[in-house]
């Protein structure tokens, strides 16, 4: 779920005609200063983060005149708190209040409504009053087709206590929230405080808006960066890997990191997952063996086996991970040799010094299996692969077994390094990297094993050396599908003469911060 | 019997000139679903493995008679022009396969569905089994191994993850049980059927006489099953599996939200709820196909 900043859902409100105290967001001290001087007012400064709580925190602050203003914006921004580097304050009219109360839109799942909700105590007091007081809390459960109409929130509100001019004004703002929530794709809208000023005005102070992943193409003008649910901004590698799923929708690829740092002390894995259930169920194996997660991370829906290196890249951008455990739901519609290719191309790149389980339930999974015991038998990890008949308990315990039996203790990141290819080879791009073969080692070739294992007729034999069968664009198109077959066999049984590059923009130099001890946090 | 489809339910695919559709239609038809029409505008008067396809709903109506049931593959952004549209018709049910469905989307087909009792499933859905008779969506991806993962029987299996639906009947099916139907109610937030209404449908249908859920953290599907059990409303045993004890309980954002679920979302609560009205609830999946023996002894 896509999160706004205050900032930018007041931004909204004052759009749909909901009135919001005067005020701009400052990113300088000077800004602030300006703004303060614009206003002539006494003014309050925010923090603009995703927390609740600010005023805790210190990160609400008063100031009677500019210069004030200014002072106060320096000692804010640049203030970490949790994952946050402030970076950007809202300056706003400091309100003479007399009231204040609470309004929130949610969608609820058991009506499969918006239900909006309203009570007479606002502020940090107002799920305290729902616990203790629940009759004073006012919820009325919307109809999408016929809309909001006035007279439903008056009903609302009167239940609530509201009465005289003070229902007209709420009631037009509840309304005009509705709304906002509905043609901005909003999965909650919650006004907090909405506050009574001592001249009768009626202000949203606060507001926080959560807007649907799946809508925001439909908002461009929003702005918003990564669409995924996350409590605080986005890391440095979980950008790395959204960028990759943005650009390649074949198959879905999602990753977060669960810690800030890895302690060697903690039992930390690298985790790998295949679809959203299977994924929780797995996980909810190795933590029941005492493991600890890096990362959360899910490649399912039929993802090409470049994507599956890709995350396998990025999970191993990780130090100090004692082990890498992939597992799915097991019975998976999806043939399972394409991510077993993605891992081998991933773990003999990195010489991976971990032990990892690999389970690969689902259509040709002994094929799957049996890609792995061939090929990751020559690196220091030890690599064990299993399909549907054993069960995520089995495998998280055999991942404790080779964790427990591993000299080489945490994982290294190393450098991000390409391998180098001769200038003059024959090489074409597909939709995500590129391919290129050194055709001069093909003569020593006796099996053109490449041919074979290309079962999407990408590759063809002229004069003997393998060149593309189709037309350049339709290979870059997607035609090849990244299969990685080619490249695995002539590694492995031939002359090495294959290179597919995969571009991760952004991991190497993420990985050469890790590498130089910067906090990246 | 089984519940929602069965070999006599006729059938339409909106969208099944597409690459999914397509696919997915020559699944259905060789498992033996009784598939009548396609809908595809503008492709109208084409054919895909012997289904006609049409313009509309409501000309593949006319032409081929009453249609009971729509399944859904066309892009997620025209979702709901398709589900309103067989809404319209008299479809009386959908199954929306197709991911990314933004939510508004969903709740405003939610509102005119449940205007005229027309039930739904997912969206972001594999769809349904009824093991022997039919299947609609994509659960089980090929005939052949839908025929070798699910056989008929008494087992009814609801589930939100996708590859755990198809799990978890494979391993009934490996331990002897059949399953009734077998239904994916999909994993997005709002959803059409969800698990209390499920269990609803498998109340009443006399082969069903066990029901295995898989739940997962979030919303308040499991708590609402809980509650129909207590009220006598589902009586049949039920075994449970909770995904999701791992995850962080998230810092809750929304007070709005926290006023309306209460402490209800957790795993914790989840599970506890469950085990106070009599629920089995198993902690590794593969304890389900014991659990289900012993039960039905």
């Amino acid at each position: 779920m896509a999160r706004l900043f205050e900032y930018q859902s007041k931004r909204l409100l004052a759009l749909g005609g909901i009135p919001i105290p005067d005020g701009a967001v400052a990113s300088t001290p000077e800004e602030a200063r300006d703004i303060a001087a614009r206003i002539g007012k006494p003014v309050v400064l925010k923090i603009q983060v995703w927390l609740t709580g600010r005023a805790g925190l210190g990160g609400i602050q008063f100031a009677s005149n500019p210069a004030e203003a200014e002072e106060k914006a320096r000692q804010l921004l640049g203030m970490k708190i949790r994952n946050f580097v402030v970076d950007k304050v809202l300056v706003e009219q400091k309100l003479a209040i007399k009231a204040e109360y609470f309004v929130g839109l949610v969608l609820d799942d058991s009506l499969k409504r918006p239900l909006l909700v309203f009570s007479p105590a606002g502020g940090t007091g107002v799920e305290e009053m729902a616990r203790l007081h629940p009759e004073k809390v006012a919820r009325q459960a919307i109809d999408v087709v016929k809309g909001f109409p006035e007279y439903e929130a008056r009903n609302m509100l009167i239940k609530a206590g509201i009465g005289g001019n003070l229902l007209l004004k709420i009631a037009d703002l509840l309304t005009k929230l509705y709304q906002v929530a509905r043609s901005n794709d909003a999965r909650s809208a919650e006004v907090n405080p909405l506050v009574l000023t001592e001249d009768d005005a009626v202000y949203a102070a606060d507001c926080h808006i959560v807007v649907d992943d799946y809508a925001v193409y439909r908002h461009p003008e929003m702005g918003i960066e990564v669409a995924r649910e996350f409590d605080r901004p986005p890391t440095e590698l979980e950008k790395i890997a959204y960028r990759i799923e943005e650009k390649d929708h074949r198959g879905t690829f999602y990753f977060f990191q669960m810690v800030e740092k890895v302690e060697a002390a903690d039992k930390y894995i690298g985790f790998h997952g295949a679809g959203g259930g299977g994924s929780m169920m797995s996980m909810d194996a190795v933590l029941n063996r005492g493991f600890k997660l890096a990362n959360y991370c899910d490649t399912s829906g039929n993802p090409p086996a470049s994507k599956v290196y890709r995350a396998a890249k990025i999970i191993l951008s990780q130090p100090g991970i004692m082990g890498y455990f992939a597992s799915g739901s097991g019975v998976a519609s999806q043939e399972q040799y394409h991510s077993a290719r993605g891992l081998v191309k991933a773990f003999h790149e990195e010489r991976l010094a971990i032990p990892a389980v690999i389970r690969l339930g689902g259509n040709f999974e002994e094929k799957a299996v049996e890609i792995l015991k061939a090929y990751l038998k020559d690196i220091p990890g030890v690599v064990e692969g299993y399909g549907r008949d054993d069960s995520p308990e089995f495998c998280s315990r055999r991942l404790e077994e080779l964790v427990a039996g591993n000299q080489a203790l945490g994982h290294e990141v190393k450098p991000f390094s390409e391998v180098p290819v001769p200038e003059n080879a024959y090489a074409f791009a597909t939709l995500t990297g590129r391919i290129s073969i050194d055709q001069q080692k093909c003569a020593a070739c006796r099996t053109k094993g490449c041919i074979e294992a290309c079962t999407y007729k990408v590759l063809k034999l002229e004069e003997g050396k393998p060149v593309l069968a189709i037309p350049v664009e339709e290979a870059k198109r997607g035609k090849c599908t990244e299969c990685l077959a080619c490249e695995i066999f002539c590694t492995f049984h031939e002359q090495d003469a294959i290179v597919i590059r995969l571009p991760i923009p952004g991991l190497k130099e993420y990985r050469e911060k890790i590498i130089a001890g910067i906090n990246i946090y | 019997m089984a519940i929602l489809v069965n070999s006599e339910t006729r059938v339409a695919i909106q969208g099944i000139t597409g690459r999914e559709g397509m696919t997915r239609a020559q699944l259905m038809k060789d498992y033996g679903t009784k598939v009548v029409a396609g809908i595809t505008p503008g492709r109208g008067g084409q054919d895909v493995y012997g289904v006609p396809v049409f313009d509309s709903v409501a000309q593949a109506w006319e032409k081929e008679g009453p249609l009971d049931a729509s399944v859904i593959f066309v892009p997620a952004a025209s979702v709901k022009n398709a589900a309103l549209e067989a809404i319209d018709v008299g479809v009386r049910l959908l199954v929306i396969v197709p991911d990314r469905v933004p939510i508004h989307d969903v709740l405003e087909i939610a509102a005119r569905a449940g205007e005229k009792g027309v039930k739904f499933v997912g969206p972001n859905t594999l769809g349904l089994v009824s093991p022997g008779q039919a299947v609609l969506g994509m659960i089980g991806g090929r005939a052949e191994r839908a025929r070798e993962w699910f056989r008929p029987g008494s087992v009814g299996v609801s589930s939100r993850s996708g590859g755990m639906t198809s799990a978890m009947s494979y391993y009934l099916t490996q331990a002897g049980l059949g399953q009734s139907t077998i239904i994916h109610v999909g994993g997005d937030a709002i959803i059409g059927l969800s698990h209390p209404e499920v269990m609803e449908l498998f109340e009443q249908d006399p082969e069903t006489r066990l029901a295995v859920m898989f739940g997962e953290i979030g919303t308040t599907q499991e708590e609402r099953v809980a509650d129909l059990i207590e009220k006598g409303k589902f009586t049949k045993p039920l075994i449970a599996y909770v995904g999701g004890k791992a995850a962080k309980s998230g810092t809750r954002f929304s007070h709005a939200g926290a006023i309306v679920e209460g402490s209800r979302g957790s795993y914790e609560t989840k599970v506890k709820r469950l085990k106070e009205v009599g629920v089995h609830v198993v902690e590794v999946i593969s304890d389900i196909p014991k659990e289900a023996k012993q039960i039905l002894g």
